[in-house]
């Protein structure tokens, strides 16, 4: 019985699969506009005040509160204040998406080398060439880490904007209409949620470890 | 509310405000009057499923995480396929995994709490070796001078001296289950989000039972972390005295 179920989701994904990208288009859609405005706002702040050793208290404060949100019911919150559209659930996936990358870009920057800013300082150059041409590269690893972190939760929050009832939803749609899908849709949406969110955090990932191995003294 | 049933994606529900104040038929952000009323029939007994489910998980967790630690703790090779197998759990979205489990474990708590107990793993898992990991080697080598055995120094020497980054991870995993379990009411109503989906699937959102669910929710967060906070301190005296 439970096989079969799953063995009828699977069947599903193939013969239903211009449907499954329209929905997962429409999800990555969501996530990566959300992620996308996270970033503007939430690096620059978080790289200054690294480099500055300022505001720990704001950056690691950013992220337990962040963490402790109900995130369905902050996105509940927003339609309920705004009315269900696209940029009113972005909004709320934004301000979900700001500690992890604010934490991140803060410790990032805040862990590099003081000798080797200070050894920057000595040879002239400004706060923000340190800053671009030091801290960054040197702290890119962590900061990769943390938009990989922010992506794979906007990914799985983006998806509950659908069960909320936003219109062009994205995967979360079917994932809450089985009358329509049947039980193997559902679960097929399902299993697409979860491989979008792997392949995110895999390419990340890679990106990541790349970053790493660049700055990995050399022996 | 009361049943365990499954979400049928918001068909026309007929909104239920009770029995209608101002407040209520103008869906106001926090009628007081709905949160006196309904505290014991929908909010305390959500709260009362949300404080067992997250002692559940966190329990079985800790449990889990502490077993896998001390095991990566000893054989040094188990850590790094541990930590990505936690990695992997951990990137799994919550909602497709209550989805992908329903069917075989059945509409109870035992579908929420695996997931959830698999997010925790991700978390305790590597604070706890990290912290196991971290006791300077000198201390470890004065332990040694001082006659210690091995399992003396284990419990007497490294368990004491990883507790603070222990509790740091126990803190971070409790307030992420209890925002976390929220999530599994869209299949299975129980604990906090079960007020918050219940306000949701209203064709016009019922904001005060939202609020509360959601307040709800964030405050027994904070609660949670305080008390671990102050375990902290009780369970480590020696770092107040510098």
């Amino acid at each position: 019985m439970v096989a079969s179920l799953f063995i009828d989701a699977l069947r599903f994904i193939p013969d239903n699969a211009h449907l499954l990208l329209e929905k997962a288009w429409e999800t990555a859609e969501l996530a990566f506009t959300a992620l996308g405005v996270a970033i503007v706002i939430a690096m620059p702040l978080g790289l200054w005040l690294g480099h500055r050793h300022r505001g720990l208290f704001l950056a690691l404060g950013a992220s337990s509160i962040g963490r402790a949100l109900p995130s369905i019911a902050l996105i509940g919150v927003f339609i309920a204040w705004l009315g269900v559209g696209f940029w009113n659930v972005t909004v709320a996936l934004v301000i979900l998406a700001i500690p992890p990358l604010l934490t991140n870009s803060y410790i990032a920057v805040d862990g590099v080398d003081r000798d080797a800013v200070e050894a920057a300082r000595g040879m002239g150059l400004t706060e923000l060439q340190i800053l671009t041409r030091v801290e960054l590269p040197l702290g890119l690893p962590l900061l990769l880490a943390g938009v990989r972190i922010a992506a794979v939760f906007v990914i799985a929050t983006a998806t509950i904007a659908g069960i909320a009832g936003v219109e062009r939803g994205g995967l979360g749609q079917i994932m809450v209409n089985p009358v329509t899908y049947n039980r193997s849709g559902v679960l097929a949406a399902a299993f697409c949620v979860a491989a979008m969110a792997l392949a995110t955090n895999f390419v990340l990932g890679l990106a990541q470890h790349a970053a790493s191995r660049r700055m990995a003294p050399r022996a | 509310m009361n049943g365990l049933l499954l979400a049928d994606g918001g068909g026309p529900v007929i909104p239920d405000f009770g029995h209608g104040t101002r407040c209520l038929t103008h869906n106001h952000w926090f009628c007081k009057s709905w949160v006196a009323q309904h505290w014991g029939d929908v909010l305390q007994p959500a709260l009362v499923q949300h404080v067992y489910l997250v002692l559940i998980t966190v329990g079985i967790g800790f449990a889990i995480s502490f077993a896998l630690a001390l095991l990566a703790f000893r054989f040094r090779f188990l850590g790094p396929p541990l930590g990505a197998l936690g990695d992997f759990v951990y990137c799994l979205p919550s909602i497709a995994l209550f989805t992908i489990l329903l069917p075989i474990t059945g509409v109870g708590v035992t579908t929420i709490v695996i997931p959830l107990i698999g997010y925790t793993l991700f978390i305790l898992f590597p604070n706890i070796l990290a912290g196991l990991r971290g006791v300077p080697a000198e201390v470890l080598e004065s332990a040694r001078g001082m006659g210690l055995t091995r399992t003396q120094t284990f419990w007497r020497v490294e368990l004491p001296l990883a507790v603070p980054a222990i509790m740091a991870g126990l803190r971070v995993a409790t307030v992420a289950t209890i925002a976390i379990a929220t999530v599994a009411s869209f299949l299975i109503r129980y604990g906090l989000g079960a007020p918050i989906f219940d306000a949701i699937e209203q064709p016009d959102i019922f904001r005060t039972e939202l609020l509360a669910g959601g307040g709800l929710a964030i405050l027994l967060a904070l609660t949670a972390d305080a008390l671990l906070a102050l375990l902290q301190r009780a369970l480590t005296p020696w770092t107040r005295i510098r």
